[in-house]
């Protein structure tokens, strides 16, 4: 149900992505535009590459992305000219420049951050002797009865 | 009738809550037993209320009243009756009623089960429950009210969502639920241990249960949807990275965590604050999950329950529970010492490492999930971050826990010898680089998602076997199978969870590096080759079902001549809803799946037709149904029967 969101998009007819008389002639050529295509984001989807989406714009995006490499552009330049009309929106991996970097660096650097408090606790851990306030001996009697049961 | 009585049971329910969340908790800190005492019996009333409510509009969904503005909305007469029960939950109203209609359900269990907790504590512990309970009834009984009529009721509905009529759908959001509202539970543990301010064993051994359970369903419900996803979408992906899906990641990842160190504080008594903010966390990203999926914020176009002021209502109660339990928790946490001792080498290091790596995913996909949030709102930048994004950024957090599991699971309490662990799994490791020097060697491509996967699957589940082959001891060993019997269920439950983990990394390594795709225009009776089968699109016809009609391919799939199966893949139009859907045609395997779609009449003759081989996708889900498994072998465990076993101890001597 909570897919509802993810359907909408299919809802729009034709109910295909990738359609035969799309597929470039050169299968090196196509395998290629499929990759890059698994990148490239339907803009009026939520969250589905043109890969995946049968949504009329994908279609028009699978097929203009096919035009400049046929028209002889590489990976870069093909999808260059896509961000250029549409956007960094259409991509699906966010570009490494700007303030992306935080995106990026979020994995490692929470990693090393959390890394170093773990490590502290660890040594702390592992030199502290132990000392809470003792229960009282009410409390003790019914935590042993409770552990010692099995 | 019946509806104005659901109407009325569910205010009542909400009055109930409202008694139940202040009257325990004045007892507790007054320390006056007949308040404490009202917390049980008002548990049962407001869990038996609600699911009153909850019948009364399942009822009006059976038979079809639309008379009711929801049962209009989201019914349609002609629906076969499984679906029309389905679309009870099938709408924000009516999930919303069964997300409350859960967390009344969990707080009578704890009123019935919870026998052996002090009075105290279960009194705090019903009432922080019940005081989630009263915010979700209020937002159901202010801004989202199922039981609304219409003046006029129309001649018939419009009909549920047709892809949303499907079994595997009917069944994954109660499972999805349970296990997020599941949490709730351990929630209420953890801000009842702080109001307290004491956290010790038994604490860790109360609330391990509920979270296990909790994080079963979860589990359960998660490889639903995603089998779902797979087999009716039309292009067999099992996962998407979307919003929605990472909503509900989230909080099993950190459940996930969250089992893991409440084993600590229950054995060794440490990591006491850290899991009390997990428990807290948990909890908090089940409410995020909430939030997003209903406000509408991160789906600019296409959203369930889209309202935004529905939204805001979400986040109010969000920032006052998760708000109010950091603010708890900040208070009282430095009151939590631990106890135990340990080296930096033991068990206790280990499960603090695999905390470390389950807790930064998690914060992955969250900070992924709300980056284009961020980057609109600060920096003005409109961007998207997708599937690519994630499958860099996420998986190597999950390559390096598979990678520590099987040694940190072998260490010891306090003190552990690296080496020996190391050497114990010598074999295991050898194993291992086998089978992941056999997958390169296989495979054409270059790959390395195959091989690393095929890596971690043997190395996990060898592993796995040598820790169960360990705990029996010493001595011969056949007497030492004899005693594999005798071992605790929970170790039992560790084997299957861990190879639950491993089968379903293989099984997404797999499928992501040896899939097979054609896609051609098929004429019928012309056979093509894909992957080393045969096909033969043999006809097309039309059919008609109970609500949709039906255009039917059948396919012939062979291999070497020898006939596979006769796969019937379907287009579907359901005219109520106007929507057509695709029905896959799968034949299934253990060691690959046959994925036939049919798409549209070429006008040149022929018909589309797309066809895939998928390895291992199966154990995708078996992998799941696994992990699941060990969470209901660990959950019999003897350990967490003792109130069980107490109350007969109390019964017997009081007869005798």
């Amino acid at each position: 149900m909570k897919r509802l969101l993810l359907i909408l998009c299919l809802a729009a007819a034709p109910l295909w992505a990738v359609q035969p008389d799309e597929i470039l002639d050169d299968p090196a050529l196509e395998a290629r535009a499929r990759l890059l295509s698994k990148g490239l984001r339907c803009l009026v989807c939520r969250n589905e590459s043109i890969d995946e989406s049968n949504a009329e714009l994908a279609r028009d995006l699978r097929l203009i992305l096919r035009e400049r490499l046929v028209a002889g552009d590489s990976d870069d330049q093909a999808v260059a000219f896509l961000v250029e009309r549409y956007g960094e929106f259409v991509l699906l991996q966010p570009q490494v420049s700007g303030v992306n970097w935080l995106l990026w660096g979020a994995g490692p650097l929470m990693l090393l951050v959390a890394g170093g408090i773990g490590g502290l606790y660890l040594r702390r851990r592992a030199v502290a002797p132990g000392h809470s306030a003792p229960l009282s001996p009410a409390e003790k009697q019914r935590l042993d009865a409770l552990l010692n049961d099995d | 009738m019946i509806t104005e009585l659901g109407h009325f049971a569910l205010i009542l329910a909400f009055a109930v809550a409202i008694l139940q969340m202040l009257v325990p908790m004045i007892g507790a800190q007054a320390r006056i037993p007949a308040l404490m005492a009202v917390a049980e019996p008002a548990a049962s009333a407001q869990f038996f209320l609600t699911a009153f409510a909850f019948a009364a509009l399942t009822w009006a969904f059976v038979t079809s009243d639309f008379s009711l503005l929801l049962v209009t909305m989201n019914s349609h007469s002609a629906k076969p009756l499984i679906y029309k029960i389905s679309g009870t939950w099938g709408n924000h109203e009516g999930s919303m009623l069964l997300w409350v209609l859960i967390v009344t359900l969990f707080g009578a269990m704890a009123a019935w089960f919870g026998g052996n907790l002090p009075q105290a504590l279960r009194a705090r512990v019903l009432s922080v429950q019940a005081a989630i309970a009263v915010a979700f009834f209020g937002f159901i009984i202010f801004t989202s009210n199922p039981f609304l009529r219409l003046a006029v009721p129309p001649f018939d509905g419009q009909d549920l969502n047709p892809l949303l009529q499907d079994p595997g759908l009917a069944f994954h959001p109660p499972f999805l639920y349970l296990g997020y509202v599941g949490l709730s539970m351990t929630f209420s543990f953890a801000v009842a241990a702080l109001i307290e301010g004491r956290v010790d064993a038994a604490w860790g051994r109360w609330v391990r249960p509920w979270t296990l359970a909790a994080w079963v369903f979860l589990t359960i419900g998660i490889a639903l949807g995603s089998w779902w996803a797979y087999y009716e979408l039309g292009w067999g992906g099992f996962w998407f990275w979307d919003p929605v899906e990472n909503a509900s990641f989230m909080p099993w990842l950190l459940a996930v965590a969250l089992l893991h160190s409440a084993i600590v504080v229950e054995k060794r008594e440490s990591l006491k604050s850290w899991t009390i903010l997990l428990a807290i966390l948990a909890f908090g990203f089940s409410l995020i999950g909430t939030f997003i999926v209903r406000s509408g914020l991160l789906t600019s176009v296409h959203a369930f329950a889209n309202d935004p002021e529905r939204g805001v209502v979400i986040l109010i109660i969000l920032a006052l529970f998760v708000g109010g339990a950091l603010l708890l928790f900040a208070l009282r946490a430095p009151a939590l010492e631990a106890k135990g001792v340990f080296s930096i080498v033991s068990r206790e290091s280990a499960l603090v490492v695999n905390n470390l790596l389950l807790a930064v995913a998690c914060f992955v996909v969250f900070v992924g999930t709300m980056w284009p949030l961020l980057a609109e709102m600060f920096w003005d930048r409109k961007l998207s971050v997708g599937a690519p994004f994630f499958n860099m950024a996420f998986t190597p957090f999950m390559v390096a826990l598979g990678v520590v599991l099987p040694v940190g699971s072998a260490m010891a309490w306090k003190r552990a010898r690296l080496g020996a662990v190391l050497w114990q799994y010598r074999g295991a490791f050898v194993l291992a680089l086998a089978g992941m020097g056999l997958g390169y060697a296989l495979q054409s491509g270059r790959s390395l998602i195959g091989p690393v996967g095929l890596f971690l699957a043997v190395w996990i589940i060898t592993g796995a076997l040598i820790d169960l082959f360990q705990r029996t001891g010493r001595g011969h060993w056949w007497r030492r199978i004899a005693r594999l019997q005798r071992l605790p269920r929970a170790d039992w439950g560790k084997l299957v969870a861990h190879s639950g983990l491993a089968v379903t990394m293989m099984g997404i390594a797999g499928l992501t590096a040896w899939q097979h795709e054609d896609i051609r225009v098929a004429q019928i009776g012309a056979p093509f080759a894909v992957g080393g089968y045969e096909f033969t699109l043999t006809g097309v016809t039309d059919r008609e079902g109970p609500n949709y009609f039906a255009t039917v391919g059948q396919v012939r799939v062979t291999r070497g001549g020898a006939f596979v199966a006769l796969l019937e893949p379907e287009k579907r139009i359901y005219p109520v809803a106007k929507m057509p859907t695709t029905e896959a045609a799968i034949d299934y395997n253990m060691l690959r799946d046959v994925y036939v779609v049919l798409g549209d009449k070429q006008d040149q003759g022929g018909w589309a037709v797309r066809v895939y081989i998928k390895p291992l996708t199966n154990w995708i889900w078996l992998g799941c149904a696994m992990m699941a498994l060990g969470g209901v072998l660990s959950l019999s465990d003897r350990r967490f029967r003792v109130a069980a076993g107490a109350r007969k101890a109390k019964l017997a001597a009081a007869s005798g």
